[in-house]
């Protein structure tokens, strides 16, 4: 912030100087990195200077950072303000309108040059203007008619339900109008995202409410998969009766790994379900009489539709026959993306039923202190374990899912960076909160996923960059920013599970991260 | 046969902690009346809140027999019960020195965790109310939830008395972290008072408090063994705290009991003294006839 009565000129100076420090810096980071690149040439190795690409980096940082000082971080009026009113209840003066009717009207400027000169990196600049603008305004229209809905509600009942409505009314849409929409590509995409916000929020358990540091969460999916795979393929049983004895035999397997590792907390049980991860998947890898090892299972069932297959011919009638539909592959695939949101929407609800019994309860009082948990008579090692199994539990049922939706699994599904990307969804989500675990799901599994189709960025780095390549990149910057503007998660405020007169959220400063 | 030998809750029979070579508490036995306010003090590092630890279950004691009786005539041994049970089924509650509040969630959630064995009776097992949703009050008594719902309101009930003792009703709502000190120690004991025990330990409630606090604390302990009918044992190092409150004492140093009476026979007690100012042990004999002489 800046003292009022600095003058232009002292103001201009100062930021100054700081670009030039912050163009030093950088210069001295990417000379090599970027200035020099090694060519593999008949006389062995030699260096290829690169000075343009350099000048552009530095001159990005430069400018850019003499842009926010002026215009952001030592101006009078910083023209981020509108953008972080859009999240609060402020109202706007005739500055703010003017700033974001300015960006929209860049916005649509870019789409139209994009439109017309064929520019396809102005498209993707102008819809995020536009989608940021228009979302924005929307999500204040939607504050100002309902002043007593609670923040979160507004992104929960939005967020159902646009999922529940989404894939409906996208088929209607393209039965009616024919719009050649890549629907099987989007409905895929967003099954995947639901798996992901299911095992988020099924580790959210162990690792959000009891504290208990889980890197092994994919084993529990393994099981589910494996369980549901070789009773279908060996005894020939459907989906539907499965996916209970799928989830339950990964609950058995979370309270036979909770045994073993019951007194040990922090990293050290890390460490351990790590190792019990791992042992899963190579023991699915190497015992090949039973798993097929490395060449996995295939032939899996599709789920049915209370016993009407979703195929173009079967022995009994067939979904479509029975609706007096014409065959179409994609009604399966909607009917796999409701069984997940449905089986998610239920992980959602056991959870938030479960935080307000005492077992939930006593899960989060673990977290917060274990041993005043033991003084006041509760049984750390069976609240543990019911924290293990359950969490298994809709790993489990995930993992069944998942193999059902592939007909085929492998080892290979079931690596260590399965674990890691949930465990980082519940942890950028914000540890514990819900909502915050699911739109971290979308966000990484969804917004990765979208790279590879950003074409745009084609025009900015050359026809062979392929941005799905600097997914881990983007990965690591996300982790960074997260940690740096919202160190405990997306949603980090923890609501109380019961009130005398009214709930009022809880500061995340207060919240025990069950590490101790 | 001092009064409180005569139905003691608690009997400590020749206690003893090593740590390795350290012998942190030798052989140390004494009883804890039925609805006496009982003080264990000491020096630093005498071995208090090792006592303590024994009697709650966070240390299995090296040798010796703590021994609960209960009102109802039932006999527990607490050195076999695991730390869970003494609470769960000796009904022996704790507070801790550094206060171990879950400062993360509200204060009422505090006081209802505390009750988490007898929410959990009541709802059969969590799992079965799990089935339920919640959905309506109709197919929730069907599964036997109405029975959860009734124990949760008590709970609260039970909840919202100790906080009205305790003076916090107004801030159940918020979260215990941010609470001032002097509230959290009184959480705490709202907390251990609502697992319903028998036996009420107190490691250092005083602690950190100023003057008003600390008579407010006297007075919330009186009310407690008159209404309650439970026999507190507390830590404390507030020699004012302790003289007017307690009706038994006994003194710890070098893990030895060198004293066990009532306020006034301790006050005047020469090993204490020595003890707490440190005379030397030859100076002992030649101070201990005049003030011998001087006992009632």
């Amino acid at each position: 912030m800046v003292e009022p009565g600095t003058s232009f000129a002292q103001r201009l100076k100062s930021a100054l100087a700081d670009s030039l420090l912050a163009g030093i810096i950088a210069f001295a980071l990417f000379s090599l990195v970027l200035g020099l690149r090694t060519e593999d040439n008949v006389t062995g190795l030699t260096l290829q200077p690169r000075p343009m690409l350099l000048a552009v980096a530095v001159g990005i940082v430069f400018f850019g950072r003499l842009l926010l000082n002026l215009f952001v971080w030592q101006a009078e009026y910083p023209l981020t303000t509108p953008f972080a009113k859009l999240f609060t209840r402020d109202p706007f003066d005739s500055r703010d309108i003017l700033v974001l009717a300015a960006t929209a009207a860049l916005g649509l400027l870019a789409v139209i040059v994009s439109a017309v000169f064929d520019v396809p990196a102005f498209e993707l600049i102008g819809i995020a203007l536009l989608a940021f603008v228009g979302l924005g305004l929307l999500r204040r229209l939607i504050v100002h008619v309902f002043p007593d809905l609670p923040y979160a509600h507004i992104f929960v009942v939005g967020g159902i339900l646009f999922a529940v409505l989404f894939p409906i009314t996208a088929y209607a849409l393209e039965q009616m109008l024919n719009l050649g929409m890549p629907l099987r590509y989007w409905f895929d995409l967003s099954i995947l995202v639901l798996t992901y916000v299911m095992l988020g929020l099924g580790l959210n358990i162990v690792v959000g409410l009891a504290g208990l540091l889980d890197l092994g969460y994919v084993a529990f999916y393994a099981v589910g998969a494996y369980t549901f795979a070789l009773l279908a393929t060996h005894f020939g049983l459907g989906f539907w009766i499965c996916l209970p004895i799928a989830g339950l035999a990964a609950a058995l397997w979370g309270v036979i790994l909770g045994f073993p590792v019951l007194r040990l907390r922090g990293d050290y049980l890390a460490i351990v379900t790590l190792a019990f991860g791992e042992i899963i998947r190579i023991v699915l890898l190497n015992w090949t009489e039973v798993t097929n090892g490395p060449n996995g299972i295939s032939g899996i069932p599709k789920p049915t539709f209370f016993g009407l297959p979703f195929s173009p011919f079967a022995e009994g009638t067939t979904f479509s026959q029975f609706f007096g539909l014409k065959y179409d592959a994609v009604h399966g695939i909607i009917f796999l993306y409701y069984v997940i949101l449905v089986l998610a929407l239920i992980t959602n609800l056991v959870t938030l039923r479960l935080r307000r019994l005492p077992v939930g309860r006593a899960w989060e009082a673990m977290r917060e202190d274990e041993i005043a948990c033991r003084s006041l008579g509760i049984n750390t090692t069976i609240t543990k374990l019911t924290a293990f199994a359950t969490g298994a539990l809709f790993g489990g049922l995930a993992g069944a899912f998942f193999a059902t939706r592939q007909g085929f699994i492998s080892p290979e599904s079931f690596t260590f960076i399965e674990s890691a990307i949930i465990l980082a969804i519940v942890v950028l989500g914000g540890m514990g909160s819900q909502l915050g675990v699911a739109i971290a799901a979308v966000v990484m599994v969804g917004g990765f996923e979208a790279l590879r189709h950003t074409e745009g960025l084609q025009s900015f780095f050359g026809e062979g960059f392929d941005p799905a390549l600097y997914r881990m990149l983007l990965f690591g910057i996300a982790m960074v920013g997260i940690m740096v503007w919202r160190p405990r998660g997306l949603i980090s405020s923890r609501s109380p599970t019961v009130a005398l007169n009214d709930a009022r959220d809880i500061s995340p400063d207060l919240v025990g991260q069950g590490r101790a | 046969m001092r009064p409180w030998d005569q139905d003691p809750v608690l009997t400590v029979e020749h206690l003893t902690m090593r740590f390795g070579g350290l012998v942190a508490i030798d052989d140390v036995s004494f009883q804890v009346g039925r609805q006496d306010i009982t003080a264990l003090i000491g020096p630093n590092g005498a071995g208090k809140t090792t006592v303590f630890n024994c009697i709650t279950g966070f240390y299995k004691p090296t040798e010796g027999m703590i021994t609960l009786n209960d009102p109802d005539g039932e006999r527990f041994y607490l050195e076999r019960l695991d730390d869970h049970e003494i609470n769960a089924r000796a009904r022996v509650a704790r507070t801790f020195q550094n206060i171990r509040l879950f400062s993360g969630m509200t204060v009422l959630e505090n006081l209802l965790v505390a009750q988490h064995n007898a929410l959990t009776r009541a709802s059969g097992l969590s799992f079965g109310a799990v089935l339920g949703f919640g959905v309506s009050a109709t197919f929730g008594a069907l599964l036997g939830l109405g029975g959860f719902a009734r124990a949760e309101k008590q709970a609260v009930e039970l909840a919202r008395h100790w906080l009205d003792q305790v003076g916090l009703t107004a801030r159940a709502d918020e979260a215990a972290g941010d609470l001032p000190y002097g509230d959290q120690r009184r959480l705490e004991i709202a907390r251990a008072m609502c697992t319903r025990p028998v036996l009420l330990c107190l490691d250092e409630p005083a602690a950190g408090l100023n003057a008003r606090e600390s008579d407010q604390l006297n007075a919330l302990l009186y009310a407690i063994r008159e209404k309650e009918k439970i026999a507190i044992f507390l830590i404390e190092h507030d020699m004012s705290v302790v003289m007017r409150i307690s009706d038994h004492i006994i003194v710890l140093d070098y893990g030895k009991k060198i004293a066990d009476g009532s306020p006034k026979e301790i006050r005047d007690d020469p090993s204490v003294i020595a003890a707490y100012l440190g005379v030397p042990d030859e100076d002992l004999p030649d101070r201990d006839l005049p003030d011998a002489e001087a006992r009632p």
